[in-house]
This record gives structure tokens, sequence and C-alpha cells, in this order.
């Protein structure tokens, strides 16, 4: 398949463009694989993508029940940051910046990653404490972060209210500047093509319905195009996992699915050139090239599978934004959505092998899953093909919660919707 | 979303606090069965459908609620007090 | 009156004129015209520039889903941006501006991008902008330096940095039945439910009701269905139980029919109304909803169908029948169905020409050929438009035979001169709120549309939104709606009756001609039908991919032009039928809403404010207050010229020199009363709280259910059954519904209420060595030495006749006392002490002050007790009974709970006599320039007066194992490094003596 340049663009558009290639091959589905990953998201993608590329495993179906890239890769709000406070997430976020920076020309397919910027804002003594804390725990594993006056703040955002009348002023903020945002759904499509081209099967419109099973061992998986086996099966399936675990006989697992909400403004001329959160709730915002401010809030706080939340949450999520941006009262909100989250007990995600033999699962992402896309199916690849976590996942397991290893970033324990 | 408290009468979801799968056994407190202990803390029923959960009426008669919500169209289809609506009906529907 | 304005017709006050202004141009209209029909009347063709090639562009709609005519309405400095034109009521002093053009509308820089043709396909900037693998601009830079510029291309209105002054509210409402839109169909739904006695709401997002019979020209009960629309509005208004919302759009469908919709109070007026909001929020809780919300009318696919001067055919219609002005002089049309032969007639009627009716169908209708007659307009059927001519306006169009069936042209093509071009490309019923609650839409071939499913009970269609595109249907089942939403039966009725010209709803299936040229089916966006065939060649096949990879349906109008005719497209080239491309699914809001009006009275208030009782006092006595969450709470007392560690400096030893009071109303506080009392507290304590006696009070620890440390506090016993327990100020709330799941869920059989009274209590902390003798001067009613009250000891009396419960307890370090009294008598309690302090030279005390004394003394608050560490890492294990099973007791011993190299509360001592910072690291070894290594975290920091000297409380890895080891802090964010020892956490009066006493 041709690469992608500008002169590809100029040759085919002298050729009224009808010479495109399909990005990806629509295959029917072979009766067996070495490896079969169960979701075409963001993760699964790039687990076969990492699958070949770093091990030569190229033997791979990626199975969606829909089409790739429908479920939170193509639903969220972009943020890529790696401004952790506890190492494991440090560690492994900062690789996946890595991956970012370098990602649109591993994959020759532009992901618009924009290192604009993430600020978070603090609203007192004790919050700038807290970022401080954050931003430090960052520069002693090599991570860039600085913290910024209100002033600081005034220059790079003028919209922003830094006067003290605000209900919670703001006293300041910690800021990565290689953090930014990249274009959501190219990613899926990127890591889709990037997988096909090294030969994975990228299979759409194929249901998992069950799993084929020898004893405990996991053998293949029956779908709605019928039966496929695979020495390994990879179930990387966040939003869905309660369901399709279950599938497998597994009804309880340290997740709850959550809906957060999303929503987009009419496009804008630029007013916002980086990413910032507000402090006192949770709401983050940013502003795509198209123009929109995109931004999110809280998740809505009980389960839910429907995509579809509701209106307290609009409201909160708004007023906080205005609470920032002042001028916005006349701007209008386009559109909102919603995306499912597997909330997982500490906020941290599961990368791991089993906990079925024959068996791999990635799940548990909470709302912070696109930034990890590299990184996680990175590393759920390396799962799969040694057998043992990679250094980068190896805190990441199902077993942590009982033994009592949290990543709890936020401190909130068991309580899903509080992370 | 709007749930119908069988003391307040039907309220906006605001008002409402979840506290999740309404199908964990806590063990007996003296236990020492661990196994038991953190499944009750972190393994979660997450079903597409159908969920029996446990909400607090947090914004108004502070009552915790066993529904069963759908977790696919949000449909509430049943509610009551957590602490038996029987021994309520005879206290006069009070919590 | 302008030439485009007919002397009579419509709805605008032709006594009224309306000066206005459009970038910068002076012009006039009338009373009841929009933007858009004000210009139009004005002869003005030019509203717009698209958003990727800056295409000129006119208006192409007279509603709600206008795509091309967007504006920025300016008021002072605030900017309105993105607001169609024919949305915008004009009014006096209007100021509205075009968007996305550099310099100016006319002649737009922007447009160069249209040279780039072919090579700006959809999905181009995938393919490339990657840079170079090396260099200077290698990584994500080459792509920044062209993001840059390419998000000053794109984005359409500007939005402005001054505050938003005006005012949005919130409403609630309830209603048995809610009405959405009134056309015939919502006008007849809602009189019949009214009728049933049920209350209704009736919402139309336009100024006036009536919908479409506003501008069909039909005639309803004898009358101009505009006149009886008026007739039927005003016979609701006098219903108690019916409540009218003009200009009031519904946009959202929430679970339990909870519905969002936008009311426009005020922002057509040159001047709202004292008091009056911009724009109202409405959130209506409605048993039941009739969706009566009408269709829009799809553009057709074809070369130069976006050149000023081509629209709806509809729109025309509405702008000649409403308004009295027609948008050309010389009109063709160009259509798939019947229903643009009306618009034809009626602008023949307004006084236009009709030079052309080019309709792809061969076969006609007798009565549509006698409607062409009518217009005396050539008809040519079984002709399609190949191409429009002209510059910012439209000159003429090109026509060529066409054949509907294969989508062949034959023929030579003809030149005909028009001003306007109308097209109509059939009908697509408006059925996004029913989308948004979950209704799958049904593909009907017939009407070449989506159809609404079967009501679902929460909510039911009537008229064109079913489908039913004819007035005496809608009329029909908007009665039977109202009827069964009201919970009523269909009792006969004699219906208005209707005079209508015969209209087949059903077009031919025919969405674009493929002829030579750019043919635009997302029009703001700039989607052509050729970028839906490449998104096809490339497999963005599936609609979402479609959408995505190519934009089309993303832009302001949300797809209500493009959707259906894209999909269209597409399902051509896949060969299948359109139903199985799918439809994407609707999301709120139907229509764009301001953010002021859902952050409504929360906006510039976002929260509540929690005041002490004795906030006032604090303000009024040089406190300078923070936010601790809601509540506001003195930092510091500051006198003039002080610093803050001067002021706190300053509090802190004259507390511990002689006596400090400080406000603790902010406390959470809970009575526990019952026979279990005791027994509750034994339970969610680590430790025991039964063996404590009447009249004492004792600290407690609590842990979560996984064993990790959650709050602490002192709980007093009161009486035998009853307790007062105190928690931190930030987890009040969340022990109380700790505390409350407990006792209703888990253990419902014990016998315990407990009740918030954080704000029934207003609290001062008093101590200091001569704390006692302040109280003694002036607590009447109990003794307060040693004896009476001993360390932990509680008891009641008066201050300032005013009951007050005292308990002897100490978070400074020194002998203290909390005294509590009614909320209400806060300030003249707190006064009383002050004033009876004054000889002892009792100073005030801040937060700061506060924190300084309890970093002495290492007690733990929420910077340690951080929802990570236990019981053991802060050295509370002395506190975990092992008589008794506990909240967290069963789970505290987990292997990653216990294990080694977990942070541990120690002391710090600043080696190098500067101060530490909050947030700071620890590390063993200095690197400066590569910061690694840390140990541990800082989690506050102060001077100490007592030791003088810069202390800290920290978590590190180790703990204990290194008290009298030299580390270092390493803060690299503020470039404060320095050595420090490690100590215990207990700085100041190990042993209590102080405050033991």
């Amino acid at each position: 398949m041709a690469e992608y340049s500008v002169f590809s663009l100029l040759k085919n558009a002298l050729n009224g463009n009808r010479d495109w290639k399909p990005a990806w091959r629509k295959p029917d589905p072979k009766a067996s694989y070495d490896v079969i990953v169960v979701g075409g998201g963001g993760h699964g993608l790039s687990t076969a993508y990492y699958l070949a590329k770093e091990h030569g495993i190229t033997n791979v179906a990626v199975l969606e029940r829909g089409w790739i890239g429908s479920g939170n890769v193509g639903r969220n709000t972009v943020t890529i940051r790696s401004n952790y406070l506890l190492p494991p997430n440090t560690r492994f976020y900062e690789h996946s910046m890595k991956q970012w920076e370098n990602l649109s020309h591993d994959l020759n397919y532009n992901v618009m990653f924009s290192q604009r910027g993430v600020l978070n804002l603090a609203h007192t003594p004790a919050q700038l404490d807290d970022y401080a804390r954050r931003g430090n725990s960052m520069r002693h594993q090599g991570v860039d972060a600085e913290l910024m006056t209100p002033a600081q703040i005034k220059q790079l955002m003028p919209a922003i209210d830094i006067s003290g009348n605000a209900r919670f002023p703001i006293l300041g903020g910690l800021m990565q500047r290689r953090a930014g945002t990249a274009r959501h759904d190219a990613v899926a499509w990127g890591y889709a093509r990037g997988a096909d081209r090294r030969g994975v099967d990228i299979i759409e419109n194929c249901e998992v319905t069950g799993f084929l099973r020898d004893g405990d061992r996991i053998t293949g998986v029956t779908t709605s195009r019928g039966e496929i086996r695979a020495k390994k099966v990879a179930v990387v399936v966040a939003g869905s996992t309660g369901r399709v675990m279950q599938l497998a006989g597994i009804d309880r697992l340290p997740i709850e699915s959550h809906v957060l909400q999303a929503f987009v403004t009419e496009s804008l001329k630029p007013f916002l050139d980086t990413v910032v959160t507000f402090g006192m709730g949770h709401c983050y915002i940013n502003q795509s090239d198209k123009g929109g401010l995109v931004y999110g809030g809280d998740i809505d706080g009980y389960n839910s599978y429907a995509q579809r939340g509701n209106l307290p949450i609009v409201e909160d999520v708004m007023s906080e934004m205005l609470a920032m941006f002042p001028s916005l009262g006349g701007v209008r909100l386009l559109r909102s959505w919603g995306g499912v989250c597997d909330m997982s007990m500490d906020g941290s995600p599961i990368i791991t092998k089993g906990p079925l033999p024959g068996m791999y699962l990635n799940c548990g992402w909470c709302y912070g899953g696109f930034k990890a896309t590299p990184a996680s199916g990175f590393c759920f690849a390396h799962t799969i093909a040694r057998d043992e976590p990679h250094e980068l996942n190896a805190a990441f397991t199902l077993d942590r919660f009982h033994r009592g290893i949290l990543i709890d970033e936020k401190g909130q324990g068991a309580t899903p919707r509080l992370h | 979303m709007l749930i119908t408290c069988p003391y307040c009468g039907p309220r906006d979801v605001i008002e409402f606090t979840y506290q999740g799968d309404g199908n964990r056994e806590r063990p007996n407190p003296a236990s020492q069965d661990l196994e038991a202990w953190n499944a009750y803390v972190y393994d979660r029923l997450n079903p597409a459908g159908d969920h029996n959960e446990i909400w607090q009426h947090s914004g108004g008669c502070r009552a915790h609620l066993r529904m069963v919500r759908n977790t696919l169209t949000h449909e509430i289809s049943s509610v009551a007090f957590v602490r038996g609506a029987a021994a309520n009906t005879k206290s006069g529907g009070k919590p | 009156m302008s030439p485009r304005r007919a002397d009579t017709g419509g709805r605008v006050d032709r006594q009224r004129t309306i000066r206005f202004t459009f970038d910068g141009i002076a012009y006039t209209g009338h009373a009841g015209d929009t933007l858009a029909s004000a210009l139009l009347a004005n002869g003005v063709t030019l509203f717009g520039r698209s958003f990727k090639y800056h295409r000129p562009r006119g208006v192409l709609s007279a509603g709600v889903e206008e795509p091309n005519a967007l504006v920025t309405v300016l008021k002072g400095e605030f900017r309105e941006p993105n607001l169609p034109a024919t949305m915008v009521e004009i009014h006096d002093g209007l100021t509205a501006v075009s968007q996305n053009r550099t310099p100016t509308l006319a002649w737009d820089i922007g447009a160069l991008n249209q040279l780039g043709g072919k090579v700006l396909a959809a999905g181009f900037y995938y393919k490339t902008f990657m840079g170079p693998v090396f260099g200077p601009l290698k990584g994500t830079r080459f792509w920044m330096f062209c993001e840059h510029f390419i998000r000053r291309a794109a984005g359409l209105g500007r939005a402005g940095s001054t505050p938003d002054k005006a005012r949005y509210e919130r409403m609630n409402a309830f209603c048995d039945v809610l009405v959405v839109g009134s056309g015939p169909a919502g006008l007849m739904a809602a009189t019949a439910a009214a009728e049933q006695g049920a209350n209704v709401i009736l919402a139309e997002l336009d100024p006036q009701f009536g919908g479409s019979a506003n501008w069909s020209g039909e005639t309803i009960d004898g009358m101009p269905a505009a006149s009886w629309a008026r007739r039927v509005a005003g016979q609701l208004e006098r219903h108690d139980n019916v409540r009218l919302l003009p200009r009031t759009t519904v946009w959202g469908h929430y679970d339990g029919n909870v519905m969002a919709a936008i009311e426009r109070v005020s922002d057509f007026k040159e001047r709202s109304a004292k008091g009056e909001p911009r724009h109202r929020h409405w959130t209506i809780r409605a048993k039941s909803v009739v969706l009566a919300t009408g269709s829009l009318e799809r553009p057709l696919v074809f070369p130069g169908n976006d050149r000023p001067g081509v629209m709806l055919a509809h729109a025309a219609q509405r702008y000649a029948n409403e308004f009295g002005v027609l948008p050309g002089s010389k009109i063709a049309l160009f259509t798939n169905n019947d229903s643009a032969y009306g618009a034809a007639v009626a602008l023949k009627k307004a006084g236009a020409a009709i030079v052309a009716i080019v309709d792809v169908r061969s076969e006609l209708s007798a009565e549509t050929r006698s409607l062409a007659s009518a217009a005396e307009a050539e008809l040519l059927n079984g002709h399609a438009v190949v191409a429009t001519e002209g510059g910012k306006g439209l000159s003429g169009i090109k026509v060529q035979r066409f054949d509907a069936v294969s989508g062949a042209l034959t023929g030579d093509s003809r030149s005909i001169h028009a001003d306007c071009l109308l097209m109509s490309g059939g009908w697509s019923p408006t059925i996004h709120l029913a989308s948004q609650a979950g209704a799958r839409a049904q593909w009907s071939p017939a009407r070449q549309a989506f159809l609404p499913p079967k009501p679902d009970g929460r909510w039911i269609g009537a008229g064109a939104f079913t489908g039913s595109f004819s007035t005496d249907e809608a009329i029909a089942e908007g009665r039977a709606a109202g009827l069964s939403a009201a919970g009523g039966h269909a009792a006969p009725a004699v219906l208005p009756t209707v005079e209508a010209t015969p209209c087949d709803p059903d077009p031919a299936p025919v969405f674009e001609i493929k002829a030579k040229g750019r043919s635009f089916v997302d029009f703001q966006h700039d989607v052509t039908s050729e970028d839906v065939r490449l998104a096809h060649r490339e497999g963005f096949i599936s609609v979402e991919h479609l959408k995505r990879y190519t934009t089309l349906g993303m832009a302001t109008d949300q797809g209500k032009n493009s959707n259906v005719p894209g999909l269209a497209i597409m399902a051509q080239a896949l060969g299948k039928p359109i139903p199985e491309v799918g439809t994407t699914r609707f999301r709120p809001p139907f229509a764009a809403v301001s953010l002021g009006s859902l952050a409504a009275e929360r906006y510039g208030d976002l929260r509540p404010e929690r005041l002490t009782p004795m906030h006032d006092w604090h303000i009024e006595n040089g406190a300078t207050m923070y936010s601790a969450g809601l509540w506001y709470r003195p930092m510091i007392y500051g006198l003039p010229g002080e610093t803050v560690e001067q002021a706190y400096v300053r509090e802190a030893k004259a507390t511990r020199e002689s006596a400090g009071i400080v406000d603790v109303s902010t406390l959470g506080k809970i009575a526990v009363q019952g026979p279990d009392a005791a027994e509750f507290l034994d339970r969610v304590y680590t430790n025991m709280f039964s063996t404590l006696v009447v009249g004492k009070a004792r600290y407690g620890l609590m842990l979560r259910e996984d064993g990790v440390a959650f709050d602490d506090g002192t709980t007093w016993r009161l009486g035998e059954q009853d307790f007062l327990m105190t928690t931190t100020t930030a987890n009040a709330g969340k022990v109380m519904q700790h505390l409350e799941y407990f006792l209703d869920v888990i253990w419902p059989e014990l016998k315990v209420t407990i009740t918030s009274v954080t704000d029934e209590w207003a609290g001062a902390a008093i101590g200091g060595p001569k704390a006692r003798q302040i109280l003694a001067a002036c607590v009447t009613g109990t003794p307060v030495d040693n004896a009476a009250l001993p360390f932990m000891g509680i008891v009641h009396g008066r201050i300032a006749g005013v009951p007050v419960m005292i308990c002897r307890l100490s978070f400074s370090g020194e002998m203290a006392f909390e005294v509590y009294c009614g909320a209400g008598y806060g300030t003249h309690v707190w006064e009383a002490l002050i004033e009876a302090g004054k000889p002892f030279g009792l100073v005030t005390y801040g937060l700061e002050a506060l924190g300084t004394m309890r970093i002495e003394k290492g007690h733990v608050t929420g910077a340690e007790i951080d929802g990570r560490t236990t019981a053991r890492d802060l050295h509370l294990d002395w506190m975990l009974s092992k008589k008794k099973p506990f909240i967290g007791s069963s789970m505290m011993d987990r292997e990653g709970l216990v294990a080694q190299d977990r942070l541990e509360l120690v002391g710090l001592v600043s080696l190098d006599n500067r101060p530490l910072n909050g947030g700071s690291h620890i590390v063993e070894q200095l690197d400066e320039a590569n910061p690694h290594g840390s140990i541990g975290h800082i989690t506050a920091c102060c001077y100490s007066p007592a030791l003088g000297k810069y202390i800290a409380l920290a978590l590190v890895k180790g703990g204990k194992a290194r008290h009298g080891t030299r580390a270092f802090a390493s803060d690299p964010l503020r470039g404060r490094f320095g050595p420090v020892e490690i100590v215990s956490n207990h700085f100041y009066d190990p042993d209590g003596s102080r405050m033991h006493g």
C-alpha cells in the first residue's frame, strides 16, 4: 500500500483522487489465528500493531462488533499527558508520551499530536501543594512539569478569570508543556492501517458471542461471523469489559461501567491554545483544530452502558467552564455525547495475563485511556507475546486489589464514581 | 433521570448518590476470610441490563434505596427502602 | 419599500422601521423580520463564507437548520458568535457582522484555499504534515507549525474575552403533556390535551405559534391558515392549565422524560426589561411528550448548488408568505417532489417571475402540472440542473435532460437566466428528540426518509414528524396524540377543514445529479459528493466513519441538511439500500444552546458559600480568608505591613505564650444517638468508645472498608445514649454518608439515629497557658478547674448568658478547650471570649497558625490522611483495637498495606535555615540538574516559633528507621534544594505535659 505523503497527495489529486485504496482491508475471518484481539478500539488496534511490529506476530485478527474506533477512542476529549502522581502511572504514561511524540511517523499517518500543554488550575494553597507534590514527582522521574503563576496563566489564555473575586480564585497551576491533544479518530485509523499493512486482519461487524474452551483454557471465540480459534485470546474492550467477560463466565470484576459525557461548542477562531482543567470540581477544556471547544467533566456516577448521560452533569460542567472563562456565555453548545468507561477500584488500569488460561485482559481505563493508547498496546502486546508483563505494566495486575497493592491516584478507595 | 423515592416521590437524579452493586454480601465482621472480604469490597456485578443497586437519597430523606435499574436504558423497574419495605409500612412509610 | 419587499403579505409590521447594521453598513427592516429576511429584502445575497474553502454563501434556509448565513452579534464588547441570521430577530441598534473572512466578506483571502482543489479532499491532513524525521522540525514540531496556520484558517466566529454581563435563568416545570412544536399538529394536540384537563406546556422555537400554517398559504376552517393558528393559540392562552412558550427550543430528551429547553427571553429586544434574563433554561419534567416537530426540507446535490441565490424551496415560500420578501425576481425551481410547486405558486403570487420548474421526474400528475401553469412557469420535467452561474450571486442555471431511474444526463445543456434557484430534495421528519430518547429510526422507501418508530409510551408523534406531510393528517394526528398523551379517549369530533393544493408526499429517489463540478453535500463544511465517494474508496463506509472522515454532518447544523443526501450517495457507491448504511443517532442538543443558559444562576456563582457564624467578625477584624472546600476560613489576622509568615508566627507564639482562639465551627459534627450508639461507634472507630464514660471525649480514628485510614476526630459522650462526633472539615459529608450507609444497609438492627449538626453549633478553640483563666473569667454555671474539667472532660455552662458546652481537648498541644454554642449565638459567645481574654493577651489565630502548631505537635490532617495511608503509616497503630472487629479491621493487614517500603510519617528539620515547601520531595542524594530517587514528600511545613526552625511533616519510605538521618528536600519546580534532618513527627512537647497541664 502506498505511503502517505505530500507527494502521494499531489499525484492522486492529479488523478481525481481515484486511485486511493482502502486504508485497511475488509477481510473475512480465517478459521484460526495465533492471536485474536477482541475489540477494535484504539487499544485493540495498537495491540495488534505492536504484536506485528515488535514481536513479529502477524497472524492476528482484531474483531470489532461495529466499526473500528466506535468506542471510547472516538468519543474522548483527546487529552494526552503524563502528569501523574504515582510512579507506576507516571512511568507508564511517560512511555506513552514518548511514543506519541513519534507516532505520526511510526504509523505514516498524521495523528495530529499537538504538544500545546496541559495546565491544571489550583484554587487553594493546599491544592497548590498537591500539584507541587505531583509536579515534583514527575520531575524526579524525568518528566517535564512546571508551576505557573496567575499572571503567567493570564498571558497564556487572556480570557481566563484570574480576579480575586471569582468564587474559587486561581492561585496558580501545574503545567506540563509536552502534554497536549491528538486527533482521536486518526489514532484508530492510523493503527488500523499500520496493523493491516503488517498483515493483521481487521474484521469489523464481527461481534464476539462466546468463548471456545478446552477445560478452563480459552481456545477461541464464537462470533456473529462464525467460530474463530486462536492460541491466545486478548480481550481489550474497555467500556464493555463487563459484558464480554461475562461471556467467559466471569461476572464479577473490580470494575463498574459508567457513562462519561463530552461536549463540543460551535466552531470558534483560536481562543485557547492550551488544555486547561478547573481545580474545584472537574472540568477540562481544549480547542480542537476545527475550532470547537471540546470539554467534559465528571462521570454521571452510576452504572451504565447507554452512552447517554443526564442533564445535571451538563449544567455542572457548563458552570465550571464559565467560571474559568466568563466571556463564553454566548457561545453555544453544539453537541454532547456519552462514552462508557471501565471505572476500576483504584482508578488505574489492568493489563494482565489471564484471568483464564489462554486469555489476556486489558481494561479498567477509567476515563484516561486515550492517552495510553500507544503504551497500552505496546505493553499488552508484550504481555501476550512473552506471557509475562513488560516492566511498565507489571504493576497493573488484576490481583493487586486483593493484595492491597493499590495505585490510587486520587486516594478514593473502592468507590469507582469518585476516581 | 427521575427516581421515585418511596418516601419523597419522583425526584431528579441529582438528589441521589450511587452506592453501587447491591448484590454484595458483607462478611461477618469477625470473619478472617480475606477472599470473602476482598470480593465484597472490590468485585462487582456489572451487567448490561437489569442491575440490582443501592442508591441514597442524599439530597432528600437520606434513605438508602434498593433499585432495579436497566443499565442499557436507565429504566427503573423497582425502588424500595433497603431497610425492609414491610417494616416501613407499619411505621407509616417513614424510614 | 425595498425592491424585494412585497407591498402586502406576511406578519411584518410595515409601519415600524427597524434600523440595524451588518458588517458596518446600515440597513432597515420591519418589526417581525429576522436578520435574514431583512437583508434579503435589502437585496443582500452574500451572507457568509464556508468553513474550509471560504466559498461565498447566501442564505439556504429560513430556520434553525441554516448552515451558511452565520453571524456574530455584538453587544458592546460582548460577542455572540455563530448565530444563524435566520434565527436573529432584528431590533433597533442590532449590530451583526459576518464571520470567517479576511479582510471582508466580499474579498476573502481564505478563498485561495479553493485553489488547493483536489489536494485538499476529505482526510488530506491525515496523509501529510508529518514533517521530516530528523532536523529541527522533527517529532511534532512540523505539525505544530502547520497547525498554527490551520487553526487560524479554521473556525467560524470569534469569542471575546469580555465577561458576559447578561443574566441567565433556570426554571423547573412539571406538566402532564409537553407539546413540542406548534404547527397545526401541535396546536391540535395542545388543545385536545388541555380540554382533557391536562396541564399542558406548548413550546415553539419561532416567535409566533403556527409553524407551517404561517407560510403554507393554505386555508383552515375557511380562514387563512396563519389566522387560524393565531386564533387557536389565542384560545390556548386563555386556558389556565396551558403554558405557552414561544421562542423556546426543546433541545434535549433525557431519561424519564426530562426535557431541556432554552427560551430566548430578551435577546431579540434592544434592551431587556429590569431583571429579565437573556435566556431561560427550562427543565421540563413531562409525564408525556407530544412530538410535533415537523420536518426539514433537504437540498439537492448538484454542481454549483452552493452559490448564493440557491435556496430551499420552502424557505423562499416562508420569506414570501411570512415576511413579504422575495429572494429573487426571476426564480427557477429544481425539485424531486410536489411540495416545491406550492412554493412556486406562492412566489408568483407575491410578485416574482417563475422562469422554470425543473423536475427530475418525467411523469407528473395533472394537479402538479396545473400548479406549474398557475405559477406561469416553464415546466421542465425529466430535467435536472447541472450547473449554476454567477459570482457572489446567481445569474443563471444550466439544465439538461435527466433520467431519474438511471441518473443519466442526455442531450445538450441549456441556460436559463435566474437570480434565484429554489431546490427541494424531499423532506426529513425532525425526529431528533425521539432519537435522543433511544428510538431507532426506520427508513421509509416511499417517503425516502427516516421515520420515527412506534411511540414508546413516553412520547407520541403527530404530523410531519411521523411522515404525514399534509395538514389534514397533521390536524387529525395532532388531536389524537393530544388526547392520548392526556390519557383521554378519542371521541368523535368535527375537525377543522383544510383547503390545500394536493401534494404527493413521496419524492423521486433522486439525491444527486452527477455532473462536472463541485456538488456540495455539507454546505458549511464544504463536503462534496466526491468527498463521500473518496471516503468510500478508502474504506470509510460505515456512516460513522463517513461522518468522521469527511466531517459530513459535523457542522453547526449537525447534518440537518446533509445527513440523508450523504447517506444516499454512500449507499449508491456501496450498491446497498440506504438503511443498510445506517443512520447516526441524534444527540443533544437538537439545536445549539448558549453555555450561559446551561450554567444559569451558577454563572459566576459556581457553588454555594458556607460561612461560619463568626464570619463577619473575622472580616471586620482584619482576617484574610481563604476557601476550604465550600467554607471560608481565616488564614491569618494580619497586622498592617506583616507578611503571612510574620502573622502566623506571631499568632502561634502568642498562643503558646498566653492564649489564642480560633474558629472551629467548620468541623463536621454528627449527633449519634440511641441505645446502640456506643456499639455503633465501636464498629466504626478503630478504638473503643463503649468504655468511654459520660462527660468525657476520646480521639477516634476511622478506616475505610479496605483498611486505609479515612478520618479522625474526637467524639464526646454527652449521655449514656448520646454522642457528639466531630470529623475533619473536609470529610464531614463523606463521614456522614459512610455512617448512614452502614446503619441503613449493613446494620439495620442497630437502634441508632445520626444527625448532621455541623451547622447547629458554633465552635471556638481556645488554647494556651492562660486559656483556663480566660474561661474561668467568663464561664458561669460550672467550674473549669482541673477537677471539674480534666483532660478530655466535658462541662456545660454559660458564657454571656448563653448555654455552652466545653470540652478540654487540644490540637495545638496547649492546654486547650473547645467551646460550642448554638450557631445563632456564635458571634456573641466569641466576642465574650475575646473580651474575657483581653487582660490575658488572647490573640485570634487563623489556619496558618493552627497548621503551624499542629505540625509542631505532629498531628495528622487531610494532607497525611490522603486516602492512601494506613494507621501504621501515620503511627496511629496504637489506636487499632485488638479486642473487637471494626470497619477495615479485616482488610488492613493485606500484604500491600504492611509492606516495608510504604511511606511513613516523619518530621523534617531544615538544616539550612530556609523555608521548606509543601509538595517538595525528599531524596537521599541531591541532584539538582537531574532530580531523581524520591523517597517521599513534604505534606506540610512552616516556621516553628517554638523550635526556632523551619520544619515539616513528610511521608517518607522507611519512616521511623530514618530518624536522625540526613536527607535533602528536592523541589525542582521552585528551585529549592537543601539538607534536612529526618526526625520524629512529634517535634514539640512530645510527652504532652503542656496540654495535660
